[in-house]
C-alpha cells in the first residue's frame, strides 16, 4: 500500500507552507503561461490562421500585381496587401476555445476554488493571445519582407505596426472571450470569427476607400476595421501619417472597450456565484 | 498586507482555531429557481474530524459541498469554514481548504506536474515550497514517470490521485472530498481510503467526504449525516445510526400474506417494528437471539418461512428507516417499501433528536 511521504515532515510542514494570495501579476503570468504551454499541443488553434493569412497574401499578389502596375502609377499592391493579410490572420486568434473547454472539463472551477484573482484569469488567457498574435505575424511579415516590401516608417514602424496588430488581436479577442462566458458552447466561439468576418472585407482591405462605392463605400467608412487597416498600410505605404495612426489608435479602443465591456459583464455572470 | 497585518491575522485565526469547529452551517439553504436543493441544513464539523455526507443522487451533498468551498452562495443561513464565512470571506475560505470534487477537475492537456506547480503558484507558493510538497506529495501521486504525460492519457484512477494532490498542494486545514472513489475499481478505492484515513490521522485534517457509498461512509467518517431532499435527516456516529435502526434485525423471506404475517410478529415482546417490502420482512428487534424463535414460530403459523437470517443493522437499514428508500449496491433505489412502523415519522424525529444529542 502507497504512504504518504509527508508523515514525518507533516506538523513541521504546516507550520512553514501555507497558501496565501499570489501577487495579482504573478497571477497573470501564471495563467498565461499555462495557456502559452498549450499552444504546441494545438497546433490546430494558430496553423490555419498563418496559412489562411498568407494564402490570401500570395494569391491577391498574385491575382492583382499586373492589374495595379499597369493601371496606377508606383502602386505597390505587395505593400497594399500587407495590412490586409496581418488583419486576416491576427482577428480571431484567441484562447476563448479553451475557456469553454475548462468550463467543461471542470478545470474553470479548480481555478476558481483557489485564490487567484476572476480578472487574472480573463488578463492571462489575453496576455497569451498578444504573445501569440506577434508570433503569428513574424511569418507573414518575414514573407513580406522577402517579397521586397520596405515599410517606409522604418524599424520603428515596423515595431508599431506590430504591436498595433496584437492590440487588434486583443481587442477582437475580447468578443470571443465574451461568448465563451457567456454560453460556454465551443460552436459559438468558433463562429464568432465568422460572424465578424464580412466586417473585414467591408472595407479598404483590396483597393483604397477612394475607389470604393455605393453602399461598400458607406460602410467602410463607417467601420472602424477600414481605420485599422489604413493606419498600419500609412507605416508601411508613406511613413509616419499620425491623422491615420491616430484613427486607427482610437478604432482599436472604440472596439476594444466595446468588446471588453461585454467580456468583463460575461466574466462576472460566468463566475457569480449565485 | 503589512506584516503586522498578516501577523494580526494570523493571530486572530489561531485564536479562533482552538476554539472553532472546522465547519459551521446553519439553516443553509440553496435554491435554484423553483428547486430547492438544500433545505435548512445544520452541520457542526470538529477540526480534525472524517465527516461522511451520505445521500443517492441528487440528495444535496454536491450542492452543499459547492457552497461549502465557495463556488455558490447560500440562499439563505450560514456557514463559517475554517472560521470563515463563505459569503463574506470566501477569499479567506480558499485559501484554507482543498477541493477534490465528484469529477476529477483537471486539463487533459497539461501534464501533471504542470498542473500541481500552477496550483502551487496559485496558492503563491514559493518554487522551493512547490519543490518540497511535490515531494511530499510524489508517493500520494505514485504515476511515476506519467507526471510528465498530458493528463488526458491517465486512467481513472491516477485521475483522481492527481485532483486528490492538486487539492493538497497547499497544505490545507479543511479537505472537501465530493465522492472521491465514485468511478475507481475496489483496489484503487482502498487506496484511497488508506490516503483519506492518514491525511486524518497524520495531519489532523479535518475531512468532509460525500459518498453515495454506505461502505465507505462506514470505513471512514466518525460522524455520518444522511441527507435526503435537500434535508439532513439523520447525523451521528455509524454506531449511533444503526443502534437508532435497533440492535438487530430479523429479515424473513416468506411465501405470500406477508401482511398476515406482520400483524402475527408485531404484538411479540422484543419486536420494535416491522417492515414489509413484497415478500421480504424486516423485523426490527431489541434482541435477536431472544426473539428470532418466537418470531418462527409466528411466522410459520401464517405462511410458509423460505429464509430467516438475523444480522446486525447496517447504514442501508439506516438509510431505509429515515428515507424510506433503499441503497443498493451504492446506487440509490426507489422504493415503494411499505412503512408498517407504528407511529413512524414521529419515532424518526425522536430518533433523530436522540442521535445528535
Amino acid at each position: 500500500m502507497t504512504t504518504l511521504g509527508i508523515t514525518a515532515a507533516g506538523p513541521r510542514d504546516r507550520a512553514v507552507i501555507q497558501a496565501r494570495p499570489a501577487h495579482a501579476v504573478r497571477d497573470v503570468i501564471s495563467i498565461a503561461g499555462r495557456a502559452l504551454r498549450a499552444v504546441p499541443r494545438e497546433p490546430g488553434t494558430v496553423i490555419p490562421p498563418v496559412f489562411i493569412a498568407l494564402f490570401f497574401f500570395v494569391v491577391n499578389i498574385g491575382t492583382l500585381q499586373h492589374l495595379t502596375q499597369s493601371h496606377i502609377k508606383g502602386f505597390d499592391i505587395k505593400s497594399f496587401m500587407l495590412p490586409t493579410a496581418i488583419l486576416l490572420g491576427v482577428t480571431g486568434v484567441s484562447r476563448a476555445g479553451s475557456l469553454v473547454t475548462d468550463i467543461q472539463d471542470g478545470y474553470l472551477d479548480r481555478l476558481l476554488l483557489t485564490p487567484v484573482r476572476r480578472l487574472a484569469i480573463l488578463i492571462g488567457h489575453m496576455v497569451a493571445d498578444v504573445a501569440i498574435a506577434c508570433a503569428l505575424m513574424v511569418p507573414i511579415i518575414g514573407l513580406a519582407l522577402g517579397l521586397g516590401v520596405r515599410p517606409q516608417a522604418g524599424a520603428a514602424g515596423v515595431a508599431l505596426f506590430l504591436l498595433m496588430g496584437c492590440l487588434w488581436s486583443l481587442a477582437f479577442a475580447g468578443f470571443g472571450y465574451a461568448i465563451a462566458l457567456k454560453t460556454g458552447n465551443p460552436a459559438a466561439v468558433n463562429s464568432s470569427f465568422l460572424l465578424f468576418f464580412p466586417f473585414l472585407f467591408m472595407t479598404s482591405s483590396y483597393v483604397p476607400r477612394s475607389q470604393l462605392s455605393g453602399w461598400l463605400s458607406v460602410i467602410a467608412t463607417w467601420n472602424p476595421v477600414t481605420y485599422v487597416l489604413e493606419g498600419l498600410r500609412s507605416l508601411v505605404t508613406l511613413g509616419w501619417q499620425w491623422a491615420a495612426l491616430g484613427k486607427a489608435t482610437l478604432s482599436i479602443a472604440a472596439v476594444g472597450v466595446l468588446s471588453m465591456f461585454l467580456c468583463l459583464a460575461a466574466l462576472r455572470g460566468g463566475t457569480r456565484r449565485g | 498586507m503589512s506584516l503586522l497585518q498578516a501577523e494580526k491575522d494570523s493571530g486572530q485565526r489561531t485564536a479562533g482555531v482552538a476554539a472553532s469547529p472546522a465547519i459551521t452551517v446553519e439553516r443553509l439553504v440553496r435554491r435554484f429557481g423553483e428547486v430547492t436543493a438544500v433545505d435548512a441544513v445544520d452541520l457542526d464539523i470538529r477540526r480534525g474530524e472524517i465527516y461522511g455526507f451520505l445521500g443517492p443522487n441528487g440528495a444535496g451533498k454536491s450542492t452543499t459541498v459547492r457552497v461549502l468551498c465557495t463556488l455558490l452562495s447560500p440562499t439563505a443561513g450560514r456557514a463559517v469554514v475554517a472560521g470563515y464565512d463563505v459569503a463574506a470571506q470566501p477569499e479567506k475560505v480558499r485559501l484554507r481548504i482543498g477541493v477534490a470534487l465528484q469529477e476529477a477537475a483537471l486539463d487533459p492537456k497539461q501534464t501533471g506536474i504542470e498542473l500541481l506547480r500552477l496550483q502551487g503558484r496559485l496558492y503563491g507558493l514559493s518554487r522551493a515550497e512547490i519543490r518540497g510538497r511535490l515531494a511530499d506529495l510524489g508517493q500520494l501521486i505514485d504515476i511515476g514517470d506519467a507526471l510528465g504525460r498530458p493528463i488526458g492519457t491517465y486512467s481513472g484512477g491516477m485521475k483522481r490521485r492527481l485532483d486528490l494532490a492538486a487539492a493538497l498542494i497547499h497544505n490545507p486545514e479543511v479537505l472537501f472530498l465530493d465522492e472521491p472513489t465514485s468511478g475507481l475499481d475496489p483496489v484503487s478505492r482502498a487506496r484511497m481510503w488508506e490516503e483519506v484515513r492518514r491525511l486524518n490521522s497524520e495531519l489532523n485534517m479535518t475531512i468532509f467526504l460525500t459518498t453515495q457509498y454506505l461502505e465507505e461512509a462506514d470505513e471512514l467518517a466518525g460522524r455520518v449525516g444522511i441527507i435526503s431532499g435537500g434535508r439532513l435527516v439523520a447525523e451521528g456516529s455509524p454506531a449511533q445510526l444503526k443502534r437508532s435502526v435497533g440492535n438487530d434485525l430479523i429479515v424473513a423471506h416468506v411465501d405470500g400474506r406477508a401482511e398476515a404475517a406482520r400483524r402475527a410478529v408485531e404484538p411479540l415482546g422484543g419486536v420494535r417494528g416491522v417492515d414489509v417490502h413484497g415478500d421480504e420482512m424486516i423485523i426490527s428487534t431489541t434482541d435477536g437471539a431472544a426473539t428470532i424463535g418466537a418470531v418462527a414460530v409466528a411466522l410459520s403459523s401464517v405462511t410458509p418461512v423460505r429464509h430467516l437470517t438475523l444480522r446486525t443493522p447496517s447504514l442501508d437499514d439506516v438509510f431505509l428507516e429515515y428515507t424510506g428508500n433503499h441503497f443498493t449496491g451504492g446506487q440509490f433505489a426507489a422504493d415503494h417499501r411499505q412503512q408498517t412502523r407504528p407511529g413512524g415519522s414521529a419515532r424518526h424525529e425522536r430518533d433523530l433528536m436522540e442521535v445528535r444529542s
